[in-house]
C-alpha cells in the first residue's frame, strides 16, 4: 500500500500538485537556471519559429534566419499563407474530419474501456483471469507488427449500408470512416489504465447500492464512472493524441481526399513545388488545437503521460 | 480514503442458497456482457490481425487480388533474406534504436532532475520542455526538414554560434548525416515524454532517505548513486522498454523526411513493409518483413526484462 501512495504522489507531484515531501534541491542554483534556460530555447525556438514563419511570405523567412529576426513576427507580416493553404487543400475537411475522427474515437474508448475494467476489477465471473491476461499480451506488441495483415483484413470486413432505403452488406472497410476510428475504440492500455483506478476505488460502495436494489449497469453509471474522473482524463487525453496524430494508418487505408485527416494532408505540400511559408502554416494550423488543449489543461496532461508510466 | 458517498461494512448477502447462485449467474451474464464490445474488438482489430501476419506470410496473398491466398512455404523468407534492402533496413532499425535509446532516456533522466527541484516558474519550463511531445511527429518531420534545408535555420544557427566558423551540410540528402539529422530531432520530440516519467519515478524516492544519506556526509554523486539511481528501477525498466519499442518502430520521420533515402540509408523494417504492403499491394512479403520486426521487438524486451528484472 505503501508504495501505492508514494506512487500517486508521484503522479501528482509530475502534474504540478503540491506533495508534502520536499524535494532534492540539488539543481535549484543559479548555475541550474541557466541550464534551464538555455534548453527551453532548444525545445521551444524550432515551435516559436514554426509560428512565426507561418506569418512570413518566403522571401522574408530566407532573409531573416541569419538574425533573431527568425523568431519575431517583424517585417511582412499577414495571413495569406494561411489562405493560400486553403486555396490548395481542403483544410476545413481534414480538420473537420480529425475532429469528428478523434471525438467518436475517445467516446466510444472511454465508454467500451471503462465499461470492460468495471467487470474485470467489480465482478465475479468465470474467465476473469483469461481475459485479462489476454488484454496484459496486447499491451507489448506495437501497431506497426500488424499493421498490414490489419490492412488486409479490413479489405475482407463487412459493413451494413442503407441503399434506397433498403439494408445493403457490402465488404471493405478501406477507404471509409470507420476504419479509421473502430479499429483503435477498444484499446488495452486504456483498460489497463481503468482497472488501476477503479481497483483502488471501495467495494462496499458496489455492495451497499446493491443492497439498495441498483443493477450493474447503475452501479457503473452512476457511482464508478464519476469516481472515476481522472482515470477518464488520462484515457480520454492519451485516446485523442494517438487519433489526432494518427498517420501511417489513414496514409495506408484511406485514399479519397474527403475522408482524409489532418496528418495525412501534409503530403500535398511536397508534390509540387514547395512553398514552405503554407507549409508551415498548415504545420500550425493542424497543431494549434493540440497545443491549446494543453495549455489549458497542463496538468490534466501531463498527469497522464505520469500515471502512464507508474506501472510495476 | 475519503469518499462522498457513505460506505456501508457489512456486506449484505442474499439470504437462500437458490436466490445466491442465481444472483452468480447473473452477475457472471452481466460482466460477460460488459467486456464483449471490448473483446469482440480486440480480436477482431489485434488478435485477427496479428496472427493473419503469420499465416499470409507463408502465403502469396495480395491487397487486392481476384483469386484467394495460395500456400508458397517459406518462399517470402527466402526472398527476404536475399534482400540487401532488408538487410540495410534491418541495420539501419538498429541503428536508429542503439543510439537513441541511451541517448533519449539518459536525457530524459537529466531533465527530470533538473526540473525535479522546488523553484518559482518550474512548471513553466516545464511546459516548454514537454510542447514538442504533444506536437504530431508529423508537424516536427516538416518542421525539421525545413530547418534542415542547406540554407536552412540550422545551419545558420551553426554559423551564428561558431563565428562562421562551422558550415553546415545538406544534411537530409547526405547518406552519411541523414540518419543522425532523423535521431537528434527524434531525440528533441520524444524526450520530453520520458522526462515526465522519469519525474514520477523520482517523487516515489522517500525523501527522509535523501536525508539520511546527507547525515552520512554523501555529497550529490553518492546520493544519486545510493538513493536516487537504485530508487528508480522500476521506471528503468518501464522507460527502457518503452523508448525500445518506439524506437524501433520508426517510420513516420522516415516516410515525410528522406522517404527512406538518400541510397536507402534511412530505410527501416516498418518503412520497408509499408512500401511492400501498401504501394506495392505484397501483404504476404510485408507481412513476413513485419513478422521479423515482431520478432525483434519481441527478442529485445526479452532481454531487456531478463537484464533489468529483480535480482531479490
Amino acid at each position: 500500500m505503501a508504495t501505492i501512495t508514494a506512487t500517486r504522489d508521484g503522479v501528482r507531484q509530475a502534474a504540478g500538485q503540491p506533495v508534502r515531501r520536499r524535494p532534492d534541491r540539488g539543481f535549484g542554483t543559479a548555475g541550474g537556471h541557466v541550464v534551464r534556460t538555455v534548453l527551453a530555447l532548444f525545445f521551444g525556438l524550432p515551435i516559436l519559429f514554426m509560428l512565426v514563419s507561418s506569418l512570413k511570405p518566403d522571401d522574408q523567412i530566407f532573409a531573416d534566419l541569419s538574425s533573431p529576426r527568425a523568431f519575431l513576427p517583424v517585417g511582412d507580416i499577414s495571413l495569406a499563407n494561411y489562405a493560400e493553404v486553403f486555396r490548395t487543400v481542403p483544410a476545413w475537411r481534414f480538420l473537420a474530419n480529425s475532429i469528428g475522427i478523434s471525438a467518436l474515437t475517445v467516446v466510444l474508448g472511454v465508454l467500451i474501456n471503462s465499461l470492460a475494467a468495471f467487470a474485470l476489477t467489480r465482478m465475479r465471473w468465470r474467465g476473469r483471469g483469461l481475459v485479462l491476461t489476454l488484454i496484459i499480451a496486447t499491451l507489448v506488441v506495437p501497431f506497426e507488427t500488424f499493421a498490414l495483415p490489419l490492412l488486409w483484413w479490413a479489405n475482407k470486413l463487412p459493413w451494413l449500408v442503407v441503399q434506397d432505403g433498403r439494408p445493403l452488406w457490402t465488404f471493405g472497410w478501406l477507404d471509409s470512416y470507420q476504419v479509421q476510428i473502430i479499429p483503435f475504440v477498444a484499446n488495452a492500455f486504456s483498460i489497463y489504465l481503468y482497472y488501476s483506478y477503479l481497483s483502488t476505488i471501495p467495494k462496499e460502495l458496489d455492495e451497499a447500492a446493491r443492497i439498495d436494489g441498483a443493477n450493474w449497469f447503475r452501479i457503473y453509471r452512476s457511482i464508478i464512472l464519476p469516481l472515476a474522473g481522472p482515470a477518464t482524463a488520462t484515457v480520454a487525453i492519451l485516446t485523442f493524441l494517438n487519433a489526432w496524430n494518427q498517420f501511417l494508418w489513414p496514409l495506408m487505408s484511406v485514399q479519397s481526399e474527403d475522408l482524409r485527416p489532418v496528418m495525412v494532408g501534409v503530403q500535398y505540400f511536397f508534390q509540387l513545388d514547395v512553398a514552405w511559408g503554407p507549409m508551415m502554416a498548415y504545420a500550425t494550423l493542424i497543431t494549434i488545437p493540440v497545443l491549446v488543449l494543453f495549455l489549458s489543461f497542463q496538468r490534466a496532461f501531463i498527469g497522464s503521460i505520469a500515471s502512464s508510466g507508474v506501472k510495476g | 480514503m475519503s469518499s462522498p458517498i457513505a460506505i456501508s461494512s457489512s456486506a449484505g448477502k442474499p439470504g437462500a442458497g437458490g436466490s445466491l447462485r442465481r444472483a452468480r449467474r447473473a452477475e457472471a451474464r452481466t460482466a460477460r456482457a460488459f467486456v464483449t464490445p471490448a473483446v469482440v474488438l480486440l480480436i477482431t482489430f489485434f488478435f485477427v490481425p496479428a496472427l493473419l501476419g503469420f499465416v499470409l506470410s507463408l502465403t502469396n496473398a495480395r491487397l487486392v487480388s481476384p483469386q484467394g491466398p495460395q500456400f508458397v512455404g517459406l518462399d517470402n523468407f527466402t526472398r527476404l533474406f536475399a534482400d540487401p534492402l532488408f538487410w540495410k533496413s534491418l541495420r539501419n532499425t538498429v541503428y536508429f534504436g542503439l543510439v537513441v535509446v541511451p541517448l533519449q532516456s539518459g536525457f530524459a533522466l537529466v531533465l527530470a532532475l533538473l526540473i525535479n527541484a522546488r523553484i518559482r516558474g518550474i512548471n513553466a519550463y516545464r511546459a516548454v520542455y514537454f510542447v514538442p511531445v504533444v506536437t504530431s511527429i508529423v508537424v516536427v518531420s516538416i518542421l525539421w526538414t525545413f530547418m534542415y534545408q542547406r540554407d536552412g535555420l540550422v545551419n545558420h544557427m551553426l554559423q551564428a554560434v561558431s563565428f562562421n566558423l562551422v558550415q553546415g551540410t545538406d544534411w537530409l540528402n547526405d547518406p552519411a548525416t541523414a540518419m543522425p539529422a532523423i535521431i537528434f530531432m527524434s531525440i528533441w520530440q520524444a524526450v520530453g515524454f520520458h522526462m515526465v516519467i522519469w519525474l514520477a519515478g523520482l517523487q516515489t524516492i522517500p525523501g527522509d532517505l535523501y536525508e539520511a544519506a546527507e547525515l552520512d556526509g554523501a555529497g550529490r554523486w553518492q546520493k544519486f548513486r545510493y538513493v536516487t539511481w537504485p530508487g528508480l528501477r522500476a521506471t528503468r525498466s518501464f522507460i527502457l522498454v518503452t523508448i525500445t519499442i518506439a524506437a524501433l518502430s520508426l517510420f513516420s520521420q522516415i516516410k515525410i523526411m528522406t522517404n527512406g533515402g538518400p541510397l536507402y540509408s534511412t530505410s527501416t523494417l516498418v518503412f520497408q513493409s509499408v512500401r511492400a504492403g501498401y504501394e506495392q499491394q505484397q501483404t504476404a512479403y510485408a507481412s513476413a518483413i513485419s513478422l521479423v520486426f515482431f520478432v525483434l521487438v519481441l527478442t529485445v524486451s526479452l532481454v531487456q526484462r531478463f537484464l533489468t528484472r529483480d535480482k531479490d
